[in-house]
């Protein structure tokens, strides 16, 4: 039988990249002490700040907020309403269970009630895939709500299996533009929130680990405008690079940010040059009307 | 064993005794992108699984 690395007790997860198993508390304390090397590291959170968490009922939010919370975070959470029937309704449960049990504060904004529209009739009227019209529009809400909120931080779930499986797409497409933004810490600028993920450092087996483990309930299933989509096919490769080379990912994406990173910081800067603001919602944007609100015109007209 | 899978939904009757990673493998699936509950615990890919076990395969990929 498999032994907890720390403590000798029997073992309940094994982190192959780690060459370790863990017991349950033991795996919960690698977790929250990865969480807070990851934070003290980039200079994520500064003590008193005020943070808001992106929900969606899914692993990794839900963890990423547990995991503040019991680090002293000064941590509310945001979750948005993206409209896709059933699945919506089901994760908005998951969220909102979650705050209830642990006294947390929990904002709702619901997409189709204040903006007219939910994301399949955003990818419908705009041709994206739905993912892409979720993304824009997941930036641009959950960055109002952070600062309508006059919260000092937006901290999102992206966990490592995330950020290797976006730069893995960067790279195969050399995307110098979105490489030079992958960062763990995009600062406060005007018109953004700064956004961190501190979750870079734990793999998505582990977040779902942990939830198993603290008795956290999520929504399991994928959402269904996922699927077969283009990120999950780079997951499903990189993880067969590491089920034969434990570690690949952490190294992939580690070693981008140590060592590829500072390379393109003159790309970074040009980009930044560029930025200036939406003349109809005064969001950053380097078009005249920013992609929100593009979008919001094609998908629910009768409200621009 | 009852094996319950997601993505779809189904569930299958395995014999045992058999070890969590060969169970894996033997399903054709990746112990990096699940997580294996017996019962509602975890288990490491070293433990042997019971005919007696009710077992659990949870996928751990989002794609969002």
């Amino acid at each position: 039988m498999n032994k907890c690395k720390r403590c000798g007790a029997a073992a309940v997860i094994d982190v192959r990249r780690h060459r370790a198993a863990f017991c349950a508390d033991c795996f919960q304390h690698h977790c929250r002490e990865q969480v807070r090397r990851t934070i003290d590291s980039h200079k994520m959170i500064a003590p008193g700040e005020r943070v808001l968490v992106a929900i969606s009922g899914g692993k990794d939010s839900l963890a990423i907020w547990d995991l503040l919370l019991d680090l002293g975070y000064d941590a509310d959470g945001v979750y948005l309403g993206l409209g896709i029937s059933d699945y919506s309704d089901t994760s908005r449960g998951f969220a909102e269970r979650y705050a209830e049990q642990r006294g947390a504060k929990l904002h709702v904004v619901d997409i189709p009630t204040e903006h007219g529209f939910g994301i399949p009739d955003a990818a419908k009227a705009t041709k994206r895939v739905p993912c892409s019209a979720c993304g824009l529009s997941k930036r641009h809400l959950l960055n109002q709500a952070a600062l309508d909120g006059g919260y000092d931080v937006l901290v999102t779930g992206h966990n490592l299996d995330d950020e290797a499986a976006v730069l893995f797409g960067n790279v195969l497409q050399w995307h110098t533009d979105y490489l030079a933004r992958q960062r763990p810490v995009l600062p406060a600028t005007d018109g953004f929130a700064r956004r961190v993920k501190p979750l870079i450092r734990i793999s998505e087996r582990e977040t779902a680990a942990y939830c198993v483990l603290k008795r956290i309930d999520y929504i399991v299933e994928e959402c269904p405008m996922a699927a077969g989509n283009r990120h999950l096919r780079y997951k499903e490769t990189l993880n067969d690079l590491e089920e034969r080379s434990p570690g690949t990912k952490a190294v992939f994406y580690l070693q981008f940010l140590d060592k590829m990173l500072p390379l393109l910081e003159s790309v970074a800067e040009e980009e930044r040059r560029l930025v200036g603001s939406c003349s109809r919602c005064g969001a950053p944007s380097t078009a005249e009307i920013c992609a929100f609100c593009k979008l919001v015109e094609r998908a629910a007209p009768e409200s621009v | 064993m009852q094996v319950h899978l997601h993505n779809p939904k189904r569930d299958l009757e395995v014999p045992g005794p058999v070890r969590v990673k060969d169970l894996v493998k033997r399903l054709g699936l990746n112990r990096e992108s699940v997580l294996v509950i017996r019962g509602d615990s975890l288990v490491t890919g070293d433990a042997t699984l019971d005919d007696a076990d009710e077992i659990e395969i949870r996928p751990v990929i989002s794609g969002g």
